[in-house]
């Protein structure tokens, strides 16, 4: 469903992905870990044209959204995006961050917009915030609104954008769990993580990228043995680290 | 001084009228102008409206009125005081405005952007949606300072013959020979307006507050 092939790209004509070749099919649950600046971000970024490649070409259900006349806008309808700061709408209540896009994005009318997305956080567990701006939320709360804004879009893909890094501890749990509930509905996720205990209980495959390529991907036993030195000194690194 | 106040209450009062007319339509008229110079700024256009706002910007506003008074009839344009007066102090107040309102939209995190491009908002909603109300928020207390400055500008549409606030000091402190409280007068009257105005500015902050957000 998502095809990326040979992506070369980066920042002020720099490489920071230097030639990656991936492919997600319908459900699948992709986890990618690598140190950091190995490029895990920017190759999600890419994925979604927020960074321009220099090189390669994206496919999305079959359409290139790299090429010139891609509908670039009817492909982020396809699409979610979760980033590490969450990036709600500050002067935008919780309800209308997540009914606003539907409206003017999807066309709901205000009334379906509305009831769409009191369901959706009502699924997440996060009823009674419909109505607090989101930096009255804490840090865990304004990520799952954000999961919650991505998924009432009802992406066929979602891209995780280590979705738990600015997080405290505690708060990472309650994100996690969400995540897992997220996963369970049948959307393809990519997600950039460090989470270890969270990849080996999501992913079906498991993509290890080291300064800008892919050094190994597998299925989920590649965090357990993986077969490349480079990605075992990198999980022997995070394990220690947890 | 009473006897003074009361008789000329009325005739000052008129001046008052006319002045806050000039400061509200030549604001009105920048603010227009600035949000289509801001358009332009952050287009392929930016050259063109450097070319207006830095000119505008670096000559005396007296001298630009004058340049549109008496200077445009010369190439056949002749307009009355009033709207020359008008004119002036809108074409001037729209390039502050305009910059003001493009260093605020400057001022927006890229990440908001990026929110609303992976959304699937065309170009134009993100700016309806999030770039325009964040930065007209953070803008007022620029914009209501602007809109102080407009009124006390004003006051240059004396020279050309509009009879407004200032003018009428004139022709009293002439009349009655007492300058001093005559335009100690018209002074604290500017100055009411002004304070009133700026203390507007922090009620419009505060009812427009974004809970738990602070800057740009």
């Amino acid at each position: 469903m998502l095809v990326l092939d040979k992506v070369v790209a980066g920042y002020d004509g720099k490489p920071v992905v230097k030639g990656v070749s991936l492919e997600v099919s319908r459900g699948e649950k992709v986890v990618i870990m690598g140190p950091s600046g190995s490029g895990k971000s920017t190759l999600l970024k890419v994925a979604v044209l927020l960074v321009r490649p220099f090189s390669g070409r994206i496919f999305l259900d079959g359409d290139e959204l790299t090429s010139k006349h891609a509908n670039l806008r009817r492909a982020r309808a396809k699409t979610g995006f979760v980033f590490q700061s969450y990036n709600l709408f500050p002067h935008m209540k919780v309800i209308d961050n997540i009914a606003l896009p539907l409206r003017i994005v999807k066309g709901f009318s205000n009334e379906e917009a509305r009831q769409r997305a009191l369901a959706v956080l009502r699924e997440l567990g996060l009823s009674g915030f419909e109505d607090k701006y989101p930096l009255q939320l804490s840090g865990g709360q304004q990520q799952r609104v954000a999961i919650a804004r991505a998924l009432a879009m009802d992406p066929v893909i979602m891209f995780l954008d280590e979705p738990t890094s600015a997080l405290d501890p505690e708060l990472k749990a309650e994100v996690l769990e969400t995540l897992r509930e997220v996963a369970h509905r049948g959307i393809a996720m990519v997600t950039v993580t460090h989470e270890l205990d969270f990849a080996k209980d999501i992913a079906d495959r498991v993509v290890i990228m080291e300064d800008g390529v892919i050094v190994e991907e597998g299925d989920r036993s590649v965090l357990t043995s993986p077969k490349t030195e480079r990605a075992r000194s990198f999980l022997r690194l995070i394990e220690k680290e947890v | 001084m009473i006897d003074f106040l009361t008789s000329y209450a009325g005739y000052i009062a008129e001046g008052v009228a006319v002045t806050l007319q000039i400061t509200l339509m030549s604001y009105t008229l920048g603010f227009a102008l600035g949000a289509l110079l801001l358009a332009g700024g952050l287009s392929p256009l930016s050259l063109l409206t450097r070319m207006y706002i830095e000119p505008v910007r670096g000559t005396p506003l007296l001298v630009q009125i004058f340049i549109i008074y008496f200077g445009l009839p010369a190439i056949g344009i002749k307009l009355d005081a009033f709207t020359s007066a008008v004119l002036a102090l809108g074409l001037n107040s729209a390039a502050y405005q305009a910059e003001i309102l493009r260093s605020a939209v400057k001022a927006i995190p890229e990440s908001q952007i990026h929110a609303a491009e992976v959304l699937g908002f065309s170009g134009a909603q993100t700016y309806r949606y999030v770039i325009l109300p964040l930065a007209l928020r953070s803008s007022i207390p620029a914009l209501v300072n602007e809109f102080v400055t407009v009124l006390k500008e004003s006051s240059l549409a004396s020279v050309i013959g509009i009879v407004e606030l200032t003018r009428r000091g004139e022709y009293v402190a002439a009349y009655t020979y007492r300058a001093f409280e005559a335009y100690l007068i018209v002074a604290l009257i500017y100055f009411i307006a002004c304070y009133t105005f700026s203390q507007f500015s922090r009620l419009l902050e505060r009812k427009l507050r974004i809970p738990g957000y602070t800057g740009a």
